[in-house]
């Protein structure tokens, strides 16, 4: 849709247009103001040389120095980039599969089974899901096995259950990305690839993968993102003791608000969009320029 | 095993399948089963549940302590929703009526506060709303606008606000994919024909973009409906919404099968609006063909 205004003829018309157009450019502008203007100001009071976040005292870095040196915040960090790295792999890998399943096999006995398990996880809110996997992982007992690991030389002891828990929310988001991709994908290469004998195997490896790779960097990112943002989830698998970033902020919010918080939060927010930008340069591979969720 | 795969593409399917619907069968469906089924058992003091069948749990959704508070979660998920709309509507239009790079541009910058944590967008507005430290009194009162701090935190305008902002752009996004593809000689055909301004929204853009509208809606009163963080944060413990009854059930009164019983009756809620957002988008798509 352009915007090319409707000839008006009479001069009166065209200013009460002018004005017209003025008001919803105020608008627009306003409606991206209401979404960036509190972010922003976090951002700000992250530096404020005082406890407040209101009253502005000069410049700080005190809040990143006291972020740094709290050891709680630096594991919860680690663990946050660990569970996301690892759900992520896993999610990506079956999701990936699950999609070329789906576009390829258009219709299989079984088909709306596997439809409903792998949509249902988008639609049912992270409350309902945590509170299911909470109750099963106390059943069957494998809330209480640890991951001990050595990730870059800090020492974590990762709950078998948060990862369980993340890939479980993330497979389906992988899924859908990826089959998007498939179902823009042009086809004709991987014929051509059959018709001069490459083996099934070899047309995947050569063709299909690297068609679809966009999709699936795009659903993997996704999935990065989805797991270092998880709050609710991870809160009610992990149990006491285990922070990622989102269940240590909360944690810290419920006993007050300090600039500290603001500054583990810009933290989160240079991550997001540090991941924003590696997921633009990923659809760059991509012939459509269109716009989206990928 | 692989002539039988050559023949057989349905195997091919499931072979493919089988991993991740498999972990979602052990770690979600089943999950889910354990629910349905706790929520007809009792609870034993420990914190567990004894097996002993009964429709308690059930009847005491309806107890009005937790019945208000079924039908607060429903009133805020419904005023989300509407303002979500109200706002976001004009902005995807906004949004729709810009040069091609121009759009690009903003739907990127509205995809981007998408991909930042909700928990942190929801401390921003916490900083912001607090009765007495929170930046917006704050700056009031110095100003001499206000004598007195705003009642704008730990109440229905905090929560209902703080969901707004997390969801918008779940309304605007559909709405403006829909309006995105409207077909331009459709306007000037009604501009031609002498309709007004209003006239040409009411019978020719809005009609076109209600599919926008309805997804919209449904992507930003489902999340809402099952909120958790936005009312533990901004309700400031006065005001909670069935997400933080549920939790409190799990996590602080161990009354598993009662929480149990508060999830499923939320997931139905959820599914019977699901149900009606299919049945009446179907019924646009049909009326939006326009011949």
């Amino acid at each position: 849709m352009n915007s090319a205004p409707a000839p008006t003829p009479a001069g009166e018309h065209r200013l009460r247009h002018l004005i017209g157009q003025w008001l919803f450019h105020l608008y627009g502008f306003a409606g991206y103001a209401f979404f960036y203007l509190p972010i922003l100001i976090l951002v700000i009071f992250s530096f404020n040389d005082s406890r407040s976040v209101s009253k502005w005292a000069g410049f700080t870095l005190r809040w990143y120095e006291a972020m740094l040196q709290d050891r709680q915040i630096m594991i919860a960090l680690w663990n946050s980039v660990f569970v996301a790295v690892v759900s992520t792999a896993i999610a990506t890998v079956l999701g990936t599969l699950a999609a070329m399943a789906l576009e390829r096999y258009r219709r299989f006995p079984g088909r709306l089974f596997a439809d409903i398990t792998l949509y249902l996880p988008i639609i049912i809110p992270d409350i309902a899901m945590a509170i299911m996997l909470l109750a099963f992982f106390n059943l069957s007992g494998i809330g209480l096995y640890t991951w001990k690991v050595n990730f870059f030389g800090v020492r974590l002891a990762v709950p078998v259950s948060v990862i369980i828990g993340h890939v479980a929310f993330n497979i389906s988001f992988v899924a859908v990305v990826v089959q998007a991709r498939l179902a823009r994908m042009d086809r004709t290469l991987e014929e051509a690839a059959q018709d001069l004998y490459a083996t099934p195997w070899r047309t995947f490896w050569r063709v299909t993968l690297p068609l679809m790779m966009p999709g699936v960097l795009g659903g993997a990112l996704l999935a990065f993102t989805l797991s270092l943002d998880d709050f609710v989830i991870t809160f009610f698998t992990s149990g006491a003791g285990f922070n990622t970033l989102p269940v240590r902020v909360f944690g810290m919010i419920r006993k007050g608000v300090t600039p500290k918080i603001n500054a583990v939060s810009s933290l989160m927010l240079g991550f997001s969009l540090l991941l924003v930008t590696l997921a633009l340069l990923a659809s760059r591979g991509r012939e459509e320029r269109k716009v989206g969720f990928f | 095993m692989n002539e039988l795969l050559q023949r057989k593409p349905s195997l091919r399917a499931w072979l493919l399948l089988a991993p991740s619907i498999l972990w979602l069968l052990i770690f979600f469906i089943i999950p889910l089963g354990i629910i349905v089924v706790y929520s007809f058992l009792e609870r034993d003091v420990y914190g567990g549940v004894v097996w002993k069948w009964t429709l308690d749990n059930y009847r005491r959704v309806f107890d009005p302590l937790y019945f208000k508070t079924f039908l607060y979660s429903f009133w805020i998920a419904l005023l989300t929703a509407f303002f979500s709309l109200l706002f976001g509507y004009p902005l995807a239009y906004y949004i729709a009526t810009r040069p091609e790079k121009t759009r690009n541009a903003l739907v990127l910058a509205l995809m981007i506060p998408f991909w930042t944590n909700f928990l942190v967008r929801t401390y921003a507005w916490l900083t912001l709303l607090r009765t007495n430290t929170g930046l917006i009194n704050v700056w009031l009162q110095q100003w001499g606008i206000i004598d007195k701090p705003l009642p704008l935190f730990g109440n229905t305008f905090a929560i209902t606000l703080g969901l707004v902002y997390g969801w918008m752009p779940d309304m605007i996004l559909p709405i403006y994919a829909a309006l995105e593809q409207l077909d331009r000689s459709l306007l000037e055909a009604a501009e031609d024909l002498y309709a007004s301004g209003w006239q040409v929204f009411r019978r020719v853009i809005w009609p076109l973009s209600l599919p926008g509208v309805i997804a919209g809606t449904m992507l930003v009163f489902i999340p809402s409906l099952g909120a958790f963080v936005t009312p533990a944060i901004l309700g400031g413990g006065k005001r909670l919404m069935i997400g933080n009854v549920i939790t409190n059930q799990f996590l602080g009164a161990h009354d598993w099968p009662f929480g149990s019983a508060l999830s499923v009756l939320m997931m139905a809620v959820m599914l019977v609006a699901t149900l009606i957002y299919f049945r009446t988008g179907g019924e646009e798509a049909r009326r939006g063909g326009l011949g």
